[in-house]
């Protein structure tokens, strides 16, 4: 190897140092660490002991594991129905020749940068069935309200709607990123044989972005199978409706914390892990399909 | 650079991020001569200044020990302490109660005190004997009795006063408070005339001993729950849901119930002694509401009995700090200081007529007469099991999805199978 390489290598090295230790020591031995753990039984404070594959032949048996499975599941497609939303509102957004571009972008942004927790508490109020804005609202045009997040029926597209909300601000900046790197002789050319706005859209704009939609779709149904902060806030253990909106992250945490079975509750967590890693390569496989490269 | 050499140079930084955490925390070891800051875990917002001014006096006294208060929330304070005791670090000095002592004690994370009440001069004879038992495990005793409390029933006298209903006496019975809470509904105006909340403590726990039925067998091998006593008592709450004079589960779900009462929408609300306190600090309900015994039902009026105790974790690196802070904490003076604050009974036996004086317009005067034939707070080993299988199964049977005899002996079924997991 010539000295010249070998000091590029020194160089790589440091400058790659930190990252993957990071990752080794934050990412990868916390998911060993919880792999072993799933593997023992362990005590109110500590101390543990191995019991093989028990955790997970209990959590066959365990109809909440199922019931919370179904949960998330449905929660994660209601929140994809956002991925629509914020590419009709950034096709909207990049109309040429829109004035106030950058205020919407604010606006659409701001739920973004605040704390879920804080934005959990103050739909909360929201959805209030007493004195929630939503239920004035629908009183005025004659409509009835309900207990939004206490009602078994409504709770969990409720706590959806807030997910697709909060996850909007992200989507339209990247679609809008997009949209904007298209190039524009092919609109023109599109022009040219006739095409309109909406058929420009179809044609255009939707195969040309499709990179960035498949790479929003799959970091949104992770995110989805993960919600575990909105549930947490808005909902609760004396919640009526808390069996329709319970997902796997929070039997997880009521395993792991409240009732302190972490061995259970890291059972739980690696069934979540095979079941993201599952989606993400069928959506991978998927791709090929209807995803351009250009 | 070859693996070798890679490996070497990311060790080394490993090294170097160790250095930098035990760095900061190297001046633990050589406390007990020098001045010590211990910590004092509560949660209780409304008791932080009584227990500052206590951690005040106490530091005056001892000027080389600081009390530092942790407060946390109730909701997290319980998940948050077992993490930490975990890990060794949770509070040197901290609250303990009833459905927990004997999931820390048993499990070794507590200072027995024998010694620090021999030091302090402490007698366990000045305390009530139900809660010197309740925080004694295999004749050792883990926490030094610091309050108690008993249920009343708090009514709002204004919204009984517009209704012209007489106010509730303490002679009152089970009959006497229905009647009166559908006498005060009112859906024109959006007033309940009480609340019924899936609540244990200031709720079934109460009209189910009254009802002479129990929750957990003597043993702590049984559950209650299984019993037609127990179905009285529980449908003593369903009935007010169901016919109106309770908000639904739903509501309360919405907004605490609590909430409704001091907003004036709830006309009576059970709560514990604990909520004297909050009540008088709160200039619009100082003197529109008042507290009566709870009704008297088939077999009396019978309220739980429950009170902290504090406790020393296993771990503190300061222990003779934290004895002689603990044996502050149960002297008469520290007592006499939570009366006059008036957030909670004291425990110290001869010191409660002092809180009953600090809030001479409120009844207060119920929850002292209501120890006599209170019943002993119903806790096992792992009570917090049991405990969620309540609140699950029980607001099923609240909102009607389940009724009261089949959820109550699907829950004395699942209670029975969790005891006989702890033995």
């Amino acid at each position: 190897m010539s000295r010249m390489r070998r000091n590029d290598l020194f160089w790589a090295g440091v400058f790659i140092a930190p990252t993957f230790l990071g990752l080794l020591l934050f990412y990868m031995w916390p998911v060993l660490r919880t792999l072993f753990i799933s593997f023992t039984e362990t005590g109110p404070f500590g101390g543990s002991e191995w019991v093989g594959f028990d955790n997970y032949a209990a959590l066959a048996q365990d109809s909440a594991l199922w019931s919370t499975l179904w949960n998330t599941v449905k929660f994660t497609l209601v929140a994809l129905l956002g991925i629509p939303l914020a590419l009709v509102l950034a096709a909207l957004l990049s109309t040429p020749g829109l004035r106030g571009v950058k205020v919407y972008r604010v606006i659409y942004f701001l739920p973004v940068v605040t704390m879920p927790a804080a934005v959990g508490l103050i739909w909360r109020t929201l959805y209030n069935g007493e004195v929630g804005v939503i239920n004035a609202i629908l009183g005025t045009i004659g409509l009835p309200g309900t207990n939004w997040l206490s009602n078994p029926a409504t709770a969990l597209y409720a706590v959806a709607v807030v997910g697709i909300w909060l996850g909007l601000g992200t989507q339209i900046v990247i679609f809008l990123a997009a949209i904007q790197g298209v190039p524009k002789d092919l609109y023109e050319a599109a022009q040219l044989d006739g095409a309109g706005r909406v058929r420009q859209f179809w044609s255009v704009t939707l195969p040309s972005i499709s990179p960035s939609i498949f790479f929003i779709s799959v970091l949104a149904v992770i995110g989805a199978l993960q919600t575990f902060d909105l549930i947490f806030v808005m909902t609760g253990t004396s919640n009526p409706a808390y069996p329709q909106t319970e997902t796997i992250v929070a039997q997880f945490y009521q395993r792991g914390f409240v009732d302190n079975q972490q061995g259970y509750a890291a059972a739980i967590a690696f069934v979540l892990l095979v079941l993201i890693v599952a989606v993400t390569a069928v959506q991978f496989r998927l791709q090929k399909k209807w995803v351009h490269y250009v | 650079m070859r693996p070798a050499r890679f490996l070497a140079f990311s060790a080394a930084l490993l090294l170097g991020l160790t250095a930098c955490g035990s760095g900061g925390g190297g001046d633990a070891a050589d406390a007990e001569s020098g001045p010590v800051t211990i910590s004092y875990g509560i949660w209780d917002k409304n008791q932080a200044p009584a227990m500052q001014k206590i951690a005040d006096e106490f530091h005056a006294a001892n000027s080389d020990i600081t009390v530092k208060l942790q407060v946390t929330p109730f909701k997290q304070y319980w998940t948050t302490l077992q993490t930490a005791a975990t890990g060794g670090g949770a509070p040197d000095v901290f609250w303990m109660n009833g459905p927990n002592i004997k999931l820390y004690a048993g499990n070794g994370q507590l200072l027995p005190l024998d010694g620090a009440i021999k030091e302090g001069g402490l007698d366990l004879g000045d305390y009530p004997s139900a809660l010197v038992d309740l925080y004694t495990l295999d004749g050792k005793t883990y926490g030094i009795p610091k309050d108690f409390d008993t249920i009343g029933v708090w009514y709002n006298k204004a919204i009984f006063d517009a209704a012209k209903v007489d106010h509730p006496t303490d002679d009152w019975t089970w009959d006497d408070f229905q009647a009166t809470a559908r006498k005060l509904t009112d859906p024109a105006k959006g007033i309940y005339g009480a609340a019924a909340p899936v609540e244990n403590q200031a709720g079934f726990y109460d009209t189910i001993h009254s009802a002479g039925g129990h929750i957990i067998s003597a043993d702590g091998t049984a559950s209650g729950y299984g019993t037609p006593e127990a179905l009285h008592g529980i449908e003593f709450w369903t009935s007010l849901v169901k016919d109106g004079a309770s908000p639904t589960v739903q509501q309360m779900t919405d907004t605490s119930p609590y909430d409704m009462f001091k907003a004036g929408k709830v006309a009576m609300i059970w709560n514990g002694s604990w909520a004297a306190g909050e009540y008088n600090g709160i200039a619009e309900l100082k003197n529109t509401v008042d507290v009566a015994r709870i009704p008297t039902g088939p077999k009396g009026s019978i309220s739980v009995i429950h009170g902290l105790g504090n406790v020393i974790f296993a771990k503190t690196k300061h222990p003779d700090a934290a004895e002689k802070f603990v044996a502050f904490l149960g002297s008469k003076r520290a007592a006499e200081i939570q009366a006059e604050a008036g957030a909670v009974i004291p425990a110290f036996n001869g010191t409660q007529q002092q809180w009953v004086d600090s809030m001479p317009q409120f009844n207060v005067k119920a929850y002292i007469d209501e120890v006599a034939d209170a019943a002993a707070y119903p806790v096992s080993k792992e009570t917090k099991t049991w405990n969620a299988l309540e609140t699950e199964i029980l607001t099923k049977v609240w909102t009607g999805e389940v009724a009261a005899a089949t959820g109550l002996k699907e829950l004395a079924t699942q209670m029975d199978a969790a005891l006989a997991k702890e033995q």
